[in-house]
């Protein structure tokens, strides 16, 4: 009896601890199959890098995503440039300098900004950011990539800051240690032996902030602009390809090119996304190896 | 051996918080010995060392009372420099801890600090520092594998070899056998009465043998006063204090 009982809490368990995996295996191959149409009738060299986007057009659509690519791509840079001095400035302040108390404030108040939802953050892009770059710079429109990654810069610092903290937190005292005997004062102990021993959890916190801006949808929808063209300045509006989807989802008949196109554009994010955190994973292997500490 | 005093202790109290960790301690350093600290386990032992280097500054909420000469010197004072201090004394810790970077590496990181670039210096330097410290032969074909690749004991000997490097006075031991295996231990304790020619050691230790095998003044420190301080022999053979005679008998500890 009991041990029936046993058997099933298992059964159930273990069921649960698998139900992410099926989750996305299921994912996977939904995205999958439903991009095969546009794939064969497109091609994938020419969806990836033709730049003529029509899929409305009745004649004869075209699909071409590589100004979405290009919108994506520098959206990300210009985020991450954002978000890297930021997120690790502020990393190494709270490491670093923060006494304990304004660290366990700090901390939290970084999480508190993660915890901040993205429509939020889109609504004060469009209403407060965007018309300030406008005016500021004087260009026809702020809803441009310049804003866009401002705003998802801002987004990033969270994932950024607080991933790299643990990195250099895991750091163990004795190499400090080892490094002030040695008459290494504070900077020359954080250049030369903390950051470096930590510099693969950091790249582990950049690649993850990178993969938090890629996948974002709401902000760069409300803030970008979403021209479908390759932009000719970091102020031109862009169209990154998440915001595409979400914009072009609810107009696309089901089943028609137009909605396999958009499937295929997801299938693109999925795969960029999935080798950042692949990249991110294999790091952070490799840095706990080298710290000698376990897996 | 000389008689020469290095380092002069003088009425040192010293709190972590409200705990009063270390008691009126006076003690005298002489120069080429080897100095051990023995007592049970938080009686001050190791934050006595640690004073020497000043490497309990980095500790907060501490204050200390008292001075610690070095060559007539009070190291506390306001206008000496901790970098100079730390690199006149050396120390080596009870785990080893080697960086996470080559065994080069870990020999250049003291020079290049000091802002010595050149590679042959580095190198020449490197190969001395590993050949005092009794590792070179063992690791010469391999300066850039990690460090952190060699053995407990050889990892040791490093940290020991990147102390030399940057050419210390002084040398401190905060149990440097602690995490190591007998026969490592013993090449240790070899190349720690072999280094006392050049420099003043003091070694923390919880083994009475061990004090008793490499050094020539013990001190006996019991819940952070200092309870008897002389030559090792008399500290073991005929102790004037009871506590220090309990101790040094097994009797607790």
């Amino acid at each position: 009896m009991i041990r029936t009982r046993e058997n099933i809490y298992k059964w159930i368990f273990t069921v649960l601890a698998f139900s992410s995996l099926i989750f996305l295996l299921g994912i996977i191959v939904v995205l999958f199959v439903e991009s095969i149409p546009v794939f064969r009738s497109t091609g994938l060299f020419k969806f990836l890098f033709s730049r003529n986007w029509y899929p409305t057009n009745e004649a004869n659509p075209e699909f071409g995503i590589l100004s979405m690519l290009v919108g994506s791509f520098v959206v990300t840079i210009g985020a991450m440039l954002v978000a890297i001095p930021l997120g690790i400035g502020s990393a190494l302040y709270i490491h670093e300098l923060a006494g304990d108390k304004q660290k366990m404030y700090l901390k939290n108040i970084v999480e508190v900004l993660g915890a901040v939802p993205s429509i939020v953050f889109g609504f004060f892009g469009m209403v407060i950011i965007s018309p300030f770059i406008q005016q500021l710079l004087k260009i026809p429109t702020g809803q441009c990539a310049f804003t866009g990654a401002v705003v998802l810069g801002i987004m990033a610092i969270p994932t950024v800051c607080s991933i790299a903290e643990d990195a250099l937190s895991v750091v163990p005292k004795a190499f400090r240690e080892a490094s002030f005997a040695l008459g290494a004062n504070r900077w020359q102990t954080l250049w030369g032996v903390v950051i470096p021993a930590a510099g693969s959890g950091i790249s582990t916190a950049l690649m993850l902030g990178i993969s938090r801006v890629v996948g974002e949808t709401m902000t760069v929808l409300m803030v970008t602009g979403g021209a479908a063209a390759i932009p000719n300045s970091i102020f031109s509006p862009v169209r990154p390809m998440t915001s595409t989807i979400a914009a072009e989802m609810g107009e696309a008949v089901v089943g028609g090119q137009h909605y396999h196109a958009l499937f295929a554009i997801g299938f693109v994010l999925f795969v960029i996304t999935l080798v950042l955190n692949l990249v991110a994973e294999i790091i952070s292997r490799r840095y706990r190896l080298k710290l000698g500490l376990d897996l | 051996m000389s008689d020469e005093i290095r380092i002069k202790v003088e009425g040192v109290n010293f709190f972590y918080g409200l705990k009063h960790a270390l008691i009126d301690v006076n003690m005298n350093i002489y120069k080429n010995m080897v100095t051990a600290m023995i007592g049970p386990s938080g009686c001050g032992k190791s934050t006595f060392i640690r004073l020497i280097n000043r490497m309990n500054d980095l500790v907060a909420h501490t204050t200390l009372k008292g001075k610690v000469l070095l060559d007539g010197k009070n190291i506390f004072d306001p206008d000496v420099d901790v970098v100079e201090l730390r690199r006149k004394v050396g120390m080596v810790f009870q785990k080893p801890n080697p960086f996470p970077k080559s065994i080069f590496e870990n020999m250049c990181y003291g020079l290049q600090i000091n802002g010595i670039t050149d590679q042959k210096i580095l190198y020449e330097k490197t190969e001395t520092a590993l050949r005092k410290a009794a590792l070179w032969d063992e690791v010469k074909d391999r300066l850039s594998d990690s460090a952190l690749r060699l053995s407990g004991g050889q990892q040791q000997r490093l940290c020991i070899a990147r102390c030399l490097v940057v050419e210390p006075e002084v040398i401190l031991f905060d149990e440097p056998c602690a995490s190591l295996d007998p026969i490592s231990t013993r090449k240790i304790e070899d190349l720690i009465v072999e280094l006392k020619k050049d420099y003043t050691i003091l070694v923390v230790t919880h083994n009475m043998q061990q004090a008793a095998r490499i050094s020539s003044k013990a001190a006996f420190f019991l819940l952070g006063e200092l309870i008897e301080f002389g030559n090792t022999e008399d500290i073991f053979t005929n102790p004037r204090d009871k506590r220090t005679e309990d101790y040094v008998s097994g009797r607790f500890g």
